[in-house]
């Protein structure tokens, strides 16, 4: 048993002796993940986009990006004899005349779908765990890259087939840059090779979609789990859980296992959705023809907030010099870019931020419970109330006509909620948080509650508590300090060098208030429940 | 026809008689007065009760009116506050309205919902009221059973003209949409063809009017062809999702995919290993 069969050992010396493979799987293939299940979320993604890239694959040698007028001959009865561009004719083609292509296609849709929301899903995660403070600063960057490219390729992407749905997502497209102050006509004129449509744009988001934006995906890919495999994973804390070591599975062959077993369980999920959900009926929307629009028309989920903020978007412009000088359509403009640029520039900068405010140049190999840093948890919150609010008002015209709401009043109410909306879930947050924290100091100094009611010699009824079970107790222990900077004055009431200025004493405030613990976890006093629930359990020993 | 010039002379003579001018306005007048009075009442496409003369229809249409209708259109459908006048807006109309509960209003919204029918509105009904109200002033009438036979449409025809005509409010395939000020344009699910037709003809409620000029009634059999033929279209996808585009699709991802998924990682995380012995 102890010696290879000469087969397998031939091969593989011969492979050692060139690739130097051996040691470096002897080295990677022990590699320690961490159990969380949060800490899958990010695969989700990384599977759907290897199902994206197989699906993709299959539905290029169908599809065909050329905008074309072709009369329509295929099987679908009522497009039967209707002029169309040859994008939309093999869209339908692969829809019903190419076996397995309507599953095929809606697999990858379903893919692209989850891809984001498996993005999204993991950047949560990854925030409000701090898992993106040093050293892993870079890899968070790619992350944002990945998700703002996702969203181009999903638009490039869901452009292709030429309906009609699609057309007015490009017609927007094209108004956003159109918008553009000064160079928006030019960019228009370049990218739709002229007047809108025109008669290139499919061929273009084709080659964007098949070949430029997936290629820059998987290079980001590549090297955001290279990173994430160097680096290591996070870990929440708990027993034996230092920043100096990993717990949990080695990579061969327990995590290696799960990792399979959920590339199938994702790849499972979006076959299910793909054979018994219907997404992007492209026969039902008929061709695109610039003169048509349709109720109902919106972006696929990953858009949605960036329709809801066109939607919510009071009708400003600013003409200069009359209407002869040209016109700045803020009312585009600014609900195209602004919320973008609020969520995307706001994901970037949030660790970099942090560390000015608190000062932190540490490493951070343990991640922190969301309770634990309150202000972080909550600003989180208020940004997922921001974009929930602008995603939801994106759907308005569905929300008035199947919930029977006015569609000024889901208006009116999305243009006060996007301002108070996020303050009072930064608020609502931060109560909630404290709140826990206060349980798990309770928990820490009381114990928890044993269930066995004492009655003591003066009449007085209390509960036993017993100390929590050690991981429990470790895992609450696993509170950090959040460090504040030096703001304070010193003897002679001089505030030290870096307060002195404005946005010193700025930074000095923000920081107090940011690292600032309001529950610490020994403030305890609970010392005789322990005491006597632990004489109460000898007693019945 | 005039074979010499004295008989020319002669006419031209009289053409030029004083009182020609005013034979001529006279007789002009009869023509048109009197044309009118032949064709108006029953001009070739006219409501059938009224035309086979069953002038009854119209005496019991105007019960009926008096009885269910003219609290807010008035005892002559001359219209209140609360209704407008139903002068010259057809058969077609009272029938669309009628047959699909649309009329008698319940409550005086926005926009009166389709909604199951009384009990005394029976298709009897619906002609004694239609020939009533098409007795006050004219208007769109019913259209014949053929015309809206969605057998003879060709429903590709229908599909480009519905695209063109009836989406920006009813959605991709009818599924319905909002408008403005709690108005909504309806889902067309349970439409008949006849109701689909005068619609068209009518133009309820918010709905616009396409008549015969703007979309001709072969068009119209066409969209009735496509409408029917689409909506009974069995989904080659899967469920539906309600068939009104991504936002269903969004929801579906989220609450079925994300959450199968991340119940997965639980139950794949959960897996306690055993203690080294």
């Amino acid at each position: 048993m102890d010696t290879p069969p000469k087969a397998i050992a031939g091969v593989s010396t011969f492979l050692d002796d060139r690739l130097g493979a051996g040691s470096f799987l002897k080295r990677n293939l022990r590699k320690m993940f961490p159990d969380h299940w949060s800490f899958l979320l990010g695969e989700i993604a990384l599977y759907s986009f290897v199902v994206l890239l197989l699906t993709g694959t299959f539905l290029t040698f169908w599809f065909k990006p050329s905008m074309g007028h072709v009369m329509y001959e295929g099987s679908y009865e009522p497009l039967k004899g209707i002029m169309m561009s040859e994008a939309y004719a093999s869209a339908l083609n692969i829809s019903f005349d190419v076996r397995g292509g309507l599953l095929i296609r809606q697999i990858h849709h379903w893919a692209a779908l989850l891809f984001v929301a498996g993005m999204m899903v993991h950047m949560l995660r990854v925030f409000f765990t701090g898992a993106y403070r040093k050293p892993r600063e870079l890899n968070w960057l790619i992350g944002i890259g990945l998700l703002t490219l996702a969203l181009f390729e999903g638009l490039t992407g869901y452009s292709l087939p030429d309906d009609l749905l699609s057309g007015a997502g490009l017609r927007i497209t094209q108004g956003v840059i159109l918008s553009i102050p000064l160079i928006g006509t030019y960019i228009q004129f370049f990218l739709f090779g002229g007047e809108y449509p025109g008669e290139d744009i499919i061929s273009r988001f084709f080659t964007l979609h098949i070949l430029l934006i997936p290629g820059i995906l998987l290079a980001l890919i590549t090297a955001h789990m290279i990173l994430m495999w160097v680096q290591k994973h996070t870990q929440m804390p708990g027993k034996g859980r230092t920043e100096k070591n990993v717990v949990g599975a080695p990579f061969y062959p327990a995590f290696m296992a799960k990792a399979g077993a959920y590339f199938l369980f994702t790849f499972g999920v979006l076959a299910l959705l793909g054979t018994f959900a219907q997404i992007n009926p492209i026969w039902l929307f008929g061709p695109y023809t610039p003169a048509d629009i349709s109720a109902g028309s919106q972006p696929d989920w990953y858009m949605g907030f960036l329709e809801g903020s066109l939607r919510l978007m009071v009708p400003w412009e600013i003409n200069l010099f009359g209407t002869s000088g040209g016109t700045i359509p803020l009312s585009v403009l600014i609900p195209a870019l602004v919320p973008l640029g609020i969520i995307m520039t706001g994901l970037a900068l949030y660790p970099f931020l942090e560390q000015w405010v608190t000062g932190d140049r540490r490493e951070h190999h343990i991640a922190d419970r969301p309770r634990n840093n309150p202000h972080r948890t909550s600003i989180g919150f208020a940004a997922i109330t921001f974009y929930g609010i602008l995603w939801l008002l994106g759907a308005n015209d569905e929300i008035s006509a199947n919930f029977h709401i006015g569609l000024y009043e889901t208006t009116m109410f999305g243009r006060v909620a996007i301002f108070v909306g996020p303050v009072i879930a930064y608020f609502v947050t931060y109560r909630i948080c404290l709140g826990l924290q206060r349980k798990d100091a309770e928990i820490v100094s009381h114990g928890v509650e044993s269930g066995v009611i004492k009655r003591m010699p003066n009449g007085e009824y209390i509960e036993v508590h017993t100390p929590p079970a050690d991981d429990i107790l470790a895992h609450l222990r696993g509170k950090k300090e959040i460090p504040i900077i030096e703001g304070g004055a010193d003897r002679e009431g001089i505030p030290p060098k870096g307060a002195r200025s404005l946005i010193g004493r700025l930074r000095a405030k923000m920081s107090r208030a940011y690292g600032t613990d309001r529950i610490p976890l020994e403030e305890g006093h609970g010392e005789e429940h322990v005491a006597v629930g632990a004489g109460e359990r000898k007693e019945v020993h | 026809m005039i074979g010499t010039g004295r008989s020319v002379k002669s006419i031209t003579a009289r053409r030029r008689h004083p009182l020609a001018r005013f034979a001529v306005v006279a007789l002009a007048l009869g023509l048109l007065g009197g044309g009118y009075a032949l064709a108006a009442p029953n001009g070739g496409t006219a409501d059938a009760a009224v035309a086979s003369g069953k002038a009854d229809d119209v005496a019991k249409g105007k019960d009926l009116f008096v009885a269910h209708c003219a609290s807010c259109h008035g005892l002559n459908a001359e219209g209140t506050k609360s209704g407008p006048t139903l002068v010259g807006v057809g058969a077609a109309a009272v029938d669309f309205q009628v047959s699909s509960g649309r009329m008698p209003a319940s409550d005086p919204g926005a926009q009166a919902p389709r909604k199951p029918l009384d009990e005394w509105v029976t298709p009897e009904a619906i002609d004694q009221l239609s020939a009533y109200v098409q007795s006050l002033g004219g208007g769109p009438t019913r259209p014949s059973a053929e015309q809206v036979d969605p057998a003879k449409g060709d429903p590709a025809k229908g599909g480009e003209l519905f695209r063109a005509n009836c989406i920006q409010c009813h959605n991709f395939v009818g599924a319905g949409g909002a408008l403005t000020y709690g108005k909504y344009a309806p889902p067309l699910h349970e439409s008949s063809p006849t109701q689909i037709y005068e619609a068209m003809a009518t133009g309820p409620q918010a709905m616009p009017v396409f008549n015969d000029s703007v979309i001709t009634p072969e068009q119209k059999r066409d969209m009735i062809a496509y409408i029917t033929s689409v909506r009974g279209q069995a989904d080659p996808g899967g469920a539906s999702l309600g068939r009104i585009g991504p936002v269903t699709e969004g929801l579906v991802a989220w609450i079925v995919g994300i959450s199968l998924l991340v119940l997965a990682a639980i139950w794949i995380t959960a897996k306690k290993r055993q203690a080294h012995s």
